[in-house]
């Protein structure tokens, strides 16, 4: 069915390929008239990447060879008004990257937050970008529009020296403006760039602003753009309205598989104002009102071929059946593939050896913004407005499907009604780009919360198989460790294991899987952090102590220790009915840990998690509340998959595709929340969207242990099971 | 048959079909885009706004059912630029990630506030369950309700 190498939807998806899609992959002609034509006089800034550069920063050399075409990485304007835009390919999509990269530049510009226009996420100005996704917006991409700024400064001090006739080691720079201590003469920037055309090209060796003399980065600007969205103002996809615009809806196959066989199209096309379409398998129809495509849509006949499909029942049966022989996993040492050292055998053999499989359930993104997109036909030229992390991934995906040149396709990304990995596809674009075209009017097409559920793609499940060894002084001697199907995100352990070999097997998986949050460090974190819990126990000691015993990875070190301070891991004992767990884990170059306190009625009633404390170290912190509403937030999120998110299926269709039968989080569930931050200013700042999610599910299964004695291996916990 | 519809204070007479939904009918033919859709089935509280000061799910609510009755959007809630106690909240709070769910939050919080000046924690969460923040930025958003809670009184509508 997946014809399109941009669509992330093969059933044996490896999930680090989405990584390997970073780096651009267009080349972006740099051409200075355009520049002006775009944005007016003033001075132009970019930033040339080139391949060598971009491998060599993230220490992943070899790829692509050497000397690959230089790209433009990041661009920035000061206008004649003094106003600064900068572009970025990036999206917004609830990680409050517009607030942190603009805290980057203004950093280097000397220039309150407020005074940074950042233009995201629009193929026609800003510069290529394979995607958001991987934690990298932050290592990658603050760190490139930072040199880009830093570069516009010493511009504008070259041209204040110029005009002033002074020595530009004299020259002050500060709140917009540029003074002369000899002459108390001040220019803005405005006034700088008056009259000016000028581009300037930095490459990577700009000097930036050190961390320690950090002013803006490193505070707690509030959300950019926040206003907009407490009075309902800011438009996101879905509330784009056009002039004549249709509204849209597709027909969906009954189950996940089925085939059409023959539709007649009579009955809807013979309705007032509506435009049906058949395409090969793409059925669809337009109308003045959803309610009247909703008419048009029923009034479709269409026979389906249904083939024999799966159910969930037997999920982890087909993934253990379908898996291959296994590797040390594609990413290689030190990006979270596996490997092995020393001898398993020698190492079980004369120690207390313990084996267990756990598993993860598929699970849904359900980003509260379905799939959404207005398409609109001018001249043979399309534009697309949508919500998605590859805007230029789709604007290929538009240009192949309509066999259009890419630069007749124009894809914009308004800031997102979230997307945690969920949104590398957005199939509502062409769907919507093909109604349109049929119709002759802009259409829109917004995907039902079922159709989210349905058609999009989910969390890999997996099925984990882990045989361990500890000594009778409490040192692990021996670790195997087998991921089926859900991936190879950090799936090494840190801890100091002298006989080791991790893999990751590729299933058959029978849904549509693709990138989520974390990707498999959630599963594979979950297996690893119950699995050395149980390890704990059997050596009769205290958790935490049995993990300090076993790691000497600082970092890790630091995140354990300092949630179970804050904790009072060790001070306290649980009350009756209740238990604590902790669990750490590292991913994408930040470190988690979580310690989770729960509380199980003895008469049978919900288990609750009542308190959750997360430590967290991504390097040197950028924005400390935005980095705490990502903790938080990653926390809630990860209860979800940690006790209620599953989605089941019986034969090819999904069977709980709405908000009543796929539990999410609520009020109801939020425990006390506590966040330790960890600063390490001496450390580049890396991604902190992803990893916090990690740690909260294997502290749970912990807590649940310690509790009643019942160790759970699935996710979600079948906590129906326990009896307080 | 024309259905009269007030909202946020204009009148409006609309000739739509009285069994649309009024979240599909605030959206597209009042352009009105505060009021999100995020479930269909009112479990998200995504769509929600106010009827006569009670919170309601737009997204399950027909058109005819609103006639005659005094309508709040997001969209009316701030005086000019005065932001109402909440919405300010939210933003002091940083209550909100991708913010799709946050129109809904504040009106259902908005609503709360109404009948109870001074909400528990608890009442707060009761209150509060039927909407979904899928970023799961539920602390803050209870936050900030104890802080519009506690801010001077006057500007709670």
């Amino acid at each position: 069915m997946n014809t399109n190498p941009w669509l992330d939807l093969e059933p044996d998806v490896e999930l680090e390929r989405y990584e390997l899609r970073e780096q651009p992959r267009y080349q972006f002609e740099l051409d200075r008239r355009d520049f002006f034509r775009i944005v007016g006089s003033g001075i132009v800034v970019c930033l040339i990447v080139s391949d060598d550069a971009e491998a060599q920063q993230r220490g992943r050399g070899g790829r692509g060879g050497g000397g690959g075409p230089a790209e433009i990485g990041g661009w920035l304007h000061i206008a004649e008004s003094g106003e600064v835009t900068v572009y970025t390919g990036k999206v917004e999509v609830g990680q409050n990257i517009r607030t942190s990269l603009s805290q980057a530049v203004a950093e280097e510009l000397r220039l309150p937050v407020a005074s940074i226009k950042l233009v995201m996420a629009d193929t026609e100005l800003t510069p290529p970008d394979a995607g958001t996704f991987g934690s990298r917006t932050t290592p990658d991409m603050a760190a490139r529009l930072r040199r880009v700024a830093a570069a516009a400064r010493e511009v504008l001090l070259d041209l204040a020296a110029e005009q002033s006739k002074s020595d530009r080691k004299t020259l002050k720079l500060t709140g917009g403006k540029i003074t002369d201590p000899a002459t108390g003469k001040a220019l803005t920037y405005g006034e700088l760039t008056k009259g000016q055309k000028l581009t300037k090209t930095v490459q990577a060796d700009v000097v930036t602003t050190p961390v320690a003399d950090w002013k803006i980065a490193g505070t707690s600007a509030p959300k950019v753009a926040g206003t907009a969205i407490v009075t309902g103002q800011h438009r996101f996809a879905s509330d784009i309205k056009l002039p004549g615009m249709l509204h849209g809806k597709v027909l969906r196959p009954p189950t996940l598989n089925a085939k059409l066989v023959s539709v007649d199209l009579a009955a809807a096309q013979a309705r007032p104002g509506v435009t049906a379409v058949r395409d090969g398998e793409f059925v669809g129809v337009a109308a003045r009102t959803v309610q009247e495509a909703e008419q048009a849509l029923a009034a479709i006949k269409a026979q389906w071929s249904t083939p024999a499909e799966a159910s969930s029942t037997t999920l982890f049966d087909d993934l253990k059946r379908t898996g291959d022989a296994g590797g040390a996993g594609r990413g290689g040492p030190g990006r979270g593939g596996g490997g092995s050292q020393g001898s398993i055998d020698a190492g079980l053999a004369a120690a207390h050896k313990l084996a267990a499989t756990y598993t993860v359930a598929y699970i849904a993104h359900a980003p509260l913004e379905p799939r959404a997109a207005v398409a609109q036909w001018e001249a043979g030229k399309l534009t697309v407005w949508t919500g998605t992390q590859r805007p230029f991934g789709i604007q290929s995906d538009l240009a192949r499907a309509f066999g259009l040149p890419q630069q007749s396709v124009r894809v914009i990304v308004p800031d997102t009604g979230s997307a945690y990995g969920g949104k590398h596809t957005n199939e509502a674009a062409t769907e919507a780009a093909r109604l349109a075209k049929a119709a002759g009017h802009p259409v829109k097409l917004v995907w039902t919360r079922e159709e989210e559920f349905t058609w999009a793609y989910f969390r890999p499940a997996g099925v984990i198989e882990v045989n361990a060894g500890v000594s009778k002084e409490g040192k692990l001697t021996a670790w195997d460790f087998h991921n089926y199907n859900s991936g190879g995100s950090s799936i090494r352990p840190l801890y100091d294991i002298p006989n080791q070999r991790t893999a990751t097997h590729s299933s058959q998986s029978p849904l549509k899987q693709g990138s989520y949050r974390a990707l498999a460090a959630t599963a594979n974190s979950f297996a690893r952090e119950c699995h050395l819990d149980d390890l704990a126990h059997a050596a009769g000691i205290d958790p935490l102590e049995f993990r300090l015993g076993n790691l000497s990875d600082p970092r890790l070190r630091a995140v354990l220790v300092a949630a179970a301070e804050r904790f009072g891991w060790g001070k306290r004992q649980p009350a009756k009915g209740c238990g604590f767990g902790i669990a750490g884990s590292s991913e994408k170059g930040s470190y988690v840990a979580t310690c989770a306190e729960v509380e199980i009625p003895p008469d049978g009633g919900k288990l609750r998690v009542v308190r959750a404390v997360t430590a967290f170290e991504c390097g040197a912190i950028v924005n400390p509340d935005h980095l705490q509403n990502q903790v938080e937030g990653s926390v809630m999120m990860g209860l979800g998959g940690a006790l209620f998110e599953a989605i089941s299926y019986v034969k090819g269709r999904i069977t709980n595709a709405n908000f009543s039968g796929y539990r999410v989080p609520r009020f109801g569930d939020l425990p006390e929340l506590e966040t330790v931050l960890v600063n390490r200013p001496d450390l580049p700042s890396a991604g902190a969207g992803e990893t916090p999610i990690i740690a909260i599910a294997p502290a749970i299964g912990n807590a649940i242990f310690q509790a009643t004695g019942t160790r759970l291996r699935s996710l979600p916990l079948d906590v129906a099971s326990l009896k307080g | 048959m024309p259905t009269t519809l007030s909202v946020n204070g204009r009148e409006h007479r609309l000739d739509a079909q009285p069994d649309r939904p009024l979240l599909s009918v605030l959206r597209d033919d009042l352009d009105l885009t505060g009021a999100k859709y995020g479930c269909g089935e009112g479990q998200c509280g995504a769509c929600t706004v106010l009827i006569d000061g009670r919170p309601v799910r737009s997204c399950i609510t027909e058109l005819s059912e609103c006639d005659g009755k005094r309508i709040t959007t997001i969209e009316g809630l701030a005086k000019g630029d005065d932001l109402h106690p909440l919405q300010s909240a939210f933003l002091e709070c940083g209550a909100m990630q991708c913010g799709y769910c946050t129109p809904g939050m504040i009106l259902s919080g908005v609503a709360l506030l109404e009948k109870t000046p001074e909400p528990s924690r608890p009442e707060i969460m009761h209150a509060l369950q039927g909407n979904i923040c899928r970023c799961g930025t539920y602390q803050r958003i209870v936050q900030a309700v104890q802080q519009a809670a506690a801010a001077p009184k006057g500007g709670v509508r």
